[in-house]
């Protein structure tokens, strides 16, 4: 008899049916031709600017020893485009549905978060506050204890979903990050976007992606990724939700015993299409062999 | 149609200094495959490379049930690719793209392609040489020793001319000159190229003036091959406004007017 397994996990009020979720901008609706969408843990669109911009100049991609540097620049259709579009897209499959936003401005991230936050097919938003701050030094949101508790207070006054902030790791102290964020409303962490990274040709002497630098992904960051998840979950109760290198059940489990309730998988889906539920398939199997019941019996569980 | 498939690979050989040859067997794929089109294919199970490179197909023996590909040994991917041995698998994602379109009304088409732009036209040339329609193809390259792998070409019936670095004949002058001389003097009806964007300015410039439909099938630095990463884009002109597009779910093959060639 095969072992009722739960996998489900909660972020606030919301429960999704198992841990796995696409990265934001590693995941798009023409994926459906590979992957079934009614398996993962969530739904994640790429993240949504207010107004459409148009990214970066190519080469937007390229591969360092097991990583991906990428400088895409959140190309965007903007908001209208969003709720026009995609949001009706991604509805018909029958799992959460995790709004990605980008901004420029706290005003901004509120205005967005107005609309989507109390949209009836939105489930949950995750704040990417890993982008540059415009009105402010141009610094990243998540980069300044200050501005993100601020940020999170203001966005958490105009919705009631949960709020998932998206720490970047380009920082001295995610811990100081996380505990703000958590101060200021968030019902859980994402940890964490892409490193800041370079490569250089050194035939042509050019940057090997057209804006110079980019976010690195990607198995090169992953032991930086569960260092991060284990210091903050040192310091918060919030859920978190691992993000970089996931390339299979394995590192997922790594991320879950280092203080991760949930993963998500990004560039391991561009060398297999079928790498998230391939990702829960697998975690299901260490439960099995390990006779795991609850995989949130597993978080938080390394024996230092 | 983004399905992996993990194929027998029949023959893997290097055909001239830096280029490589692979036959795959597709008789366990049931998805047709159009010339244009291309496989994002895993070059090695290793941590580094570890991303997909994106491969146009080079020869469709439907009969046969077999693919071709015909590669440029230029960086780490394709240096490993060329370890694969015989009766080894190769993991292919795809076929991804749409490919070119052969009008049933063109009698006579003219190809120029560069470098292993040629790979990419050679689908097409093999294709018009089934359904009757006559094909010149003036073929770029840096010398007569990467060009060697283009002879298949005339197998299917094209007329080949070749332009190299090597002999001073590339020049953009002197490809207008034979283009122009060989679309005059044969009627061309539509014009494909591949490989260079000097060669593709110049077609889109003669397309114009001659009044031709023409096709481009471009290469781009690629992530995901599925449109969800937004790594290879390029810009279409469409009623005086550009529009951004993905060139792995809309191309690789665009209408040659509409390309803004960067």
């Amino acid at each position: 008899m095969i072992a009722q397994r739960k996998m489900g996990i909660s972020i606030g009020s919301l429960t999704l049916p198992n841990p796995v979720m696409p990265a934001s901008g590693a995941f798009g609706p023409e994926m459906h031709e590979a992957l079934d969408f009614n398996q993962i843990g969530a739904i994640v669109p790429k993240s949504i600017t207010k107004h459409p911009q148009p990214g970066n100049d190519t080469p937007r991609v390229c591969e360092t020893y097991a990583g991906m540097i990428n400088s895409i620049g959140i190309q965007s259709k903007g908001l209208d485009a969003y709720l026009a579009k995609t949001i009706p897209e991604f509805s018909a499959y029958d799992v959460p549905l995790i709004s990605s936003i980008s901004a420029e401005s706290i005003d901004e991230f509120v205005e967005m978060s107005d609309v989507l936050g109390n949209h009836p097919d939105i489930d949950a938003l995750e704040l990417n506050i890993s982008c540059p701050n415009l009105k402010g030094d141009g610094h990243a949101f998540g980069m300044d204890a200050d501005v993100t508790y601020e940020l999170m207070q203001r966005v958490r006054k105009v919705t009631d979903i949960p709020l998932i902030a998206k720490l970047t790791p380009n920082v001295t102290s995610i811990q100081e990050i996380a505990k703000a964020a958590d101060a200021g409303g968030a019902d859980a962490l994402t940890v964490a976007n892409t490193m800041l990274a370079m490569a250089i040709d050194t035939e042509s002497r050019k940057p090997m992606v057209g804006n110079v630098m980019g976010g690195l992904s990607g198995p090169a960051v992953k032991p930086i990724m569960v260092r991060m998840i284990y210091q903050t979950a040192q310091v918060t109760d919030l859920p978190i939700i691992g993000c970089g290198g996931v390339m299979n059940g394995n590192d997922a489990i790594e991320m879950i015993i280092a203080g991760a309730s949930a993963v998500q998988v990004g560039t391991a889906s561009f060398i297999t299409p079928t790498a998230l539920t391939d990702v829960i398939e697998e975690i299901r199997e260490y439960m099995d062999r390990h006779d795991i019941m609850d995989i949130n019996d597993l978080t938080g569980t390394v024996e230092i | 149609m983004m399905k992996q498939h993990l194929l027998p690979i029949l023959t893997n050989v290097q055909v001239s200094e830096r280029y490589w040859h692979m036959t795959i067997d597709t008789s366990n794929m049931n998805e047709r495959i159009e010339p244009g089109q291309f496989f994002h294919i895993r070059c090695s199970d290793n941590a580094f490379p570890f991303l997909r490179r994106p491969f146009s197909i080079y020869r469709i023996n439907r009969e046969e049930d077999t693919i071709e590909f015909l590669y440029l040994v230029k960086g780490e991917g394709t240096k490993d690719l060329t370890k694969k041995k015989p009766g080894e698998t190769a993991d292919l994602l795809g076929p991804l793209g749409y490919g070119f379109k052969l009008d049933p009304g063109f009698d006579e088409i003219l190809l120029t392609a560069r470098g292993v732009g040629i790979a990419t036209l050679a689908a097409l040339a093999q294709e018009a040489g089934r359904k009757g329609v006559r094909c010149t193809a003036i073929l770029s390259a840096r010398s007569k020793n990467d060009l060697l792998a283009a002879e298949t070409l005339q197998d299917f019936g094209a007329e080949v001319h070749h332009v190299t670095e090597e002999e001073e004949t590339s020049g953009v002058e002197s490809v207008e000159s034979q283009m122009r001389d060989i679309i005059e003097r044969k009627d061309v009806n539509a014009l494909y190229t591949c490989g260079s964007r000097r060669l593709s300015r110049l077609n889109q410039r003669l397309a114009a003036e001659y009044g031709l439909p023409g096709e481009i099938a471009l290469e781009e630095q690629m992530g995901c091959a599925m449109g969800a990463c937004f790594a290879c884009v390029c810009d279409l002109e469409e009623e005086g406004k550009h529009r951004s597009v993905r060139v792995c779910l809309e191309g690789p093959v665009f209408p040659l007017e509409k390309v803004v060639i960067s």
